[in-house]
């Protein structure tokens, strides 16, 4: 009973938010200046052909006509049609998620991994040079921003010894068997573990550039709370009863310790989903965020508001997905 | 037979001053004694120094701790963890802290018998069921599916004594197990760690800090005051005639053995002037 009231809530907040996040990219990409159909069309061009394109487009009529002409179509499932490839931008959008899905989970899940060992390691050793260690390497990470660490990955991995590709998703030669975008996923399904290790090879970069500072968050937040809980009486009560400092830590320790942090992540996570639009574009990666830069560099207005719906409905997704790991790993809420 | 010898052990705070000032203690086999002294006199960092869990910033400074006739701090960590995991055991002082928030009590129960003693799974909880039910709980196998924040702090501590028997430890160490709980509750609880010491001989070390819970349960007791031994007795000899001011002025402010119209007697000044100078305590 309520968990449905949860969830219903939670649905007409999440139509509410889509709903404002509509209106404000509506609104912000018609007001600055650039007129996509100009840009469009061929330097000849007269005034003559823009203001018929401009009429077929819809462009002519005001912002609110406009919109609500968009958002019926949109209730319909029907986002328009891209200005510059002429194609339904729905089928354009949900092409490229998968990309960007996998990038974005390649690189939560190696952001998990080392700032969950860093963590780990730095409370079994805590008070030690190597917890210090563990702290700055940390500081440094989070002191340069996602992109700049891809420039400086490009710079050791793609050109000083280059190990990893620096661009693309996947060799343009290979032929690819997949009916799904899903490549990653797909290769793995399928045991072709040599397309996976070059799909691999191609994400590797870009996701340990986004994975960076978030591990280095993951890192410093557990250990924080890892340490705090290694004062609690259950700990010292593990002790007494013969179990090792590492199986203490792991057994007693971590499952009190993950809750603050996984409730970071979560926020941390939609974060480095909206860094994956700068790094697409830093690793020629065919997905979601290098198609939204591009359609904003061209005025694409309705594959711009397409985007953002896509991003808006996925940063919910994530926090909904995050409240529910929350109640499910937390036996207080699981009964209350 | 002495199972438990503590021996002249000093213990200070890293870099700072001393905790324990050559405490010396025995218990014998299947024996309770107590050890009793104010807040803050060290009767817990005994408990932690011979269970092996002093805080970090604590260390031992010297003296022997004697399980059994081997000395733990001369044992490496890990050999000194396996030997007091398998032998001893700790009923805490606060059963609402104890307790793992986020596993369930039969995991917490049971996961030691099977990882650390090598007992099957299934033996383990039959064990746990019938401990559960000796320490009076109803519907056992309900409350090890439960988790702590389901059940009162009374249920908690009766859980965490089963706990500290299951694996039939030679020694227990019980710190201030009463203290944290509602006074109708501490009564029962006093009784069933009591019932429980008898029925399976273990030896108990009973810290607390009332005189009163000393004369039920022990049959021995040091008096602890500052990190030091004050007075070692039986309880007899020393409910009849403490042999050491402070300890006498400990027991006239206990107000179960003196007259009830007479009001309470608070330790006089002059005798902590004497004691503090006595110990060396500034
Ligand atoms: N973690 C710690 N670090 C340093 N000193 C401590 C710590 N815990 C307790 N102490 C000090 O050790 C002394 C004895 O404490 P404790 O054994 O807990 O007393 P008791 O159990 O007799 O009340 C106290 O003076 C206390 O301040
Ligand atoms: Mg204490």
């Amino acid at each position: 009973m309520a968990l449905l009231r949860t969830i219903l809530l939670r649905l007409v907040t999440t139509a509410v938010t889509l709903l404002g996040v509509a209106v404000i990219v509506f609104v912000v990409i018609r007001v600055v200046p650039g007129n996509p159909i100009a840009m469009m069309l061929p330097p000849g061009a007269t005034g003559e052909d823009i203001a018929r394109l401009t009429a077929l487009y819809g462009l002519d009529k005001s912002i609110l006509q406009q919109f609500l002409i968009w958002g019926a179509g949109v209730l319909q499932g029907d986002f328009g049609t891209s200005i510059t490839a002429r194609q339904p931008v729905l089928a354009m959008v949900l092409a490229r998620l998968p990309a960007t899905l996998e990038l974005s989970t390649f690189a939560l899940l190696m952001a998990v991994l080392a700032g969950g060992a860093a963590a780990l390691t730095g409370t079994r050793l805590r008070e030690t040079k190597v917890e210090g260690g563990i702290d700055i390497a940390g500081g440094m990470a989070l002191s340069v921003p996602d992109f700049l660490w891809g420039l400086v990955l490009i710079l050791l991995f793609g050109v000083l010894v280059p190990v990893f590709h620096i661009s693309g998703r996947v060799t343009p030669s290979l032929d690819l068997p997949f009916i799904t975008n899903f490549y990653l996923f797909e290769s793995l399904v399928r045991l072709r573990l040599d397309l996976t290790l070059d799909l691999v090879s191609h994400m590797f970069l870009p996701a340990l550039s986004l994975a960076i500072p978030l591990a280095a968050i993951i890192a410093q937040l557990l250990k924080q709370s890892l340490k705090e809980t290694m004062h609690l009486d259950y700990v010292t009560l593990a002790r007494t009863q013969g179990y090792s400092e590492a199986s203490v830590i792991w057994r007693e320790a971590l499952p009190n310790a993950v809750l603050p942090t996984l409730t970071l992540v979560g926020v941390q996570f939609t974060f480095l989903i909206g860094g994956t639009v700068i790094i697409e574009r830093v690793f020629s990666y065919e997905g979601l965020g290098n198609m939204a830069i591009d359609a904003v560099i061209n005025r694409d207005l309705p594959l711009i508001q397409g985007i953002v719906i896509l991003f808006a409905v996925l940063f919910t997704g994530v926090n909904l997905v995050v409240d529910l790991m929350y109640a499910t790993l937390n036996p207080r809420l699981r009964h209350g | 037979m002495t199972y438990l010898s503590v021996q002249n052990l000093s213990v200070r705070i890293k870099g700072g001053g001393p905790l324990l000032r050559s405490v010396s203690l025995d218990v014998a086999a299947g024996h309770v004694h107590g050890l009793v002294g104010e807040s803050g006199a060290g009767k817990s960092m005994i408990g932690r120094a011979i269970l092996g869990i002093l805080p970090k910033a604590v260390e031992v400074v010297s003296g022997a701790i004697l399980l059994d006739g081997v000395d733990l701090l001369a044992l490496p960590p890990a050999q000194r963890r396996v030997r007091v995991g398998a032998s001893c055991a700790l009923i805490p002082q606060d059963p609402l802290t104890a307790l793992n928030p986020s596993r369930r009590i039969g995991r917490q129960m049971t996961d030691r018998l099977v990882d650390i003693l090598g007992w099957t799974r299934g033996d383990a909880e039959a064990r746990a069921l019938a401990l559960l039910a000796e320490v009076q709980i109803t519907d056992p196998a309900r409350v090890l599916r439960q988790y702590p924040h389901e059940l009162s702090g009374g249920m908690r501590q009766r859980i965490l004594i089963a706990s500290a028997f299951a694996a039939e430890p030679k020694l227990i160490v019980a710190d201030e197990p009463t203290t944290a709980l509602d006074v109708t509750v501490q009564k029962q609880i006093l009784k069933l760690i009591a019932g429980m010491q008898v029925r399976h001989g273990t030896a108990l070390l009973f810290v607390t800090h009332d005189l009163g819970v000393v004369s039920k349960v022990c049959q021995s007791l040091s008096v602890l005051y500052a990190g030091k031994v004050v007075e070692t007795a039986e309880v007899r000899a020393f409910f009849a005639a403490p042999q050491h001011p402070y300890s006498a002025a400990l027991l006239a402010a206990t107000p179960k053995y003196t007259d009830p119209d007479a009001g309470l007697h608070p330790v006089p000044d002059a005798v902590i002037a004497a004691v503090r100078a006595e110990v060396g305590h500034d």
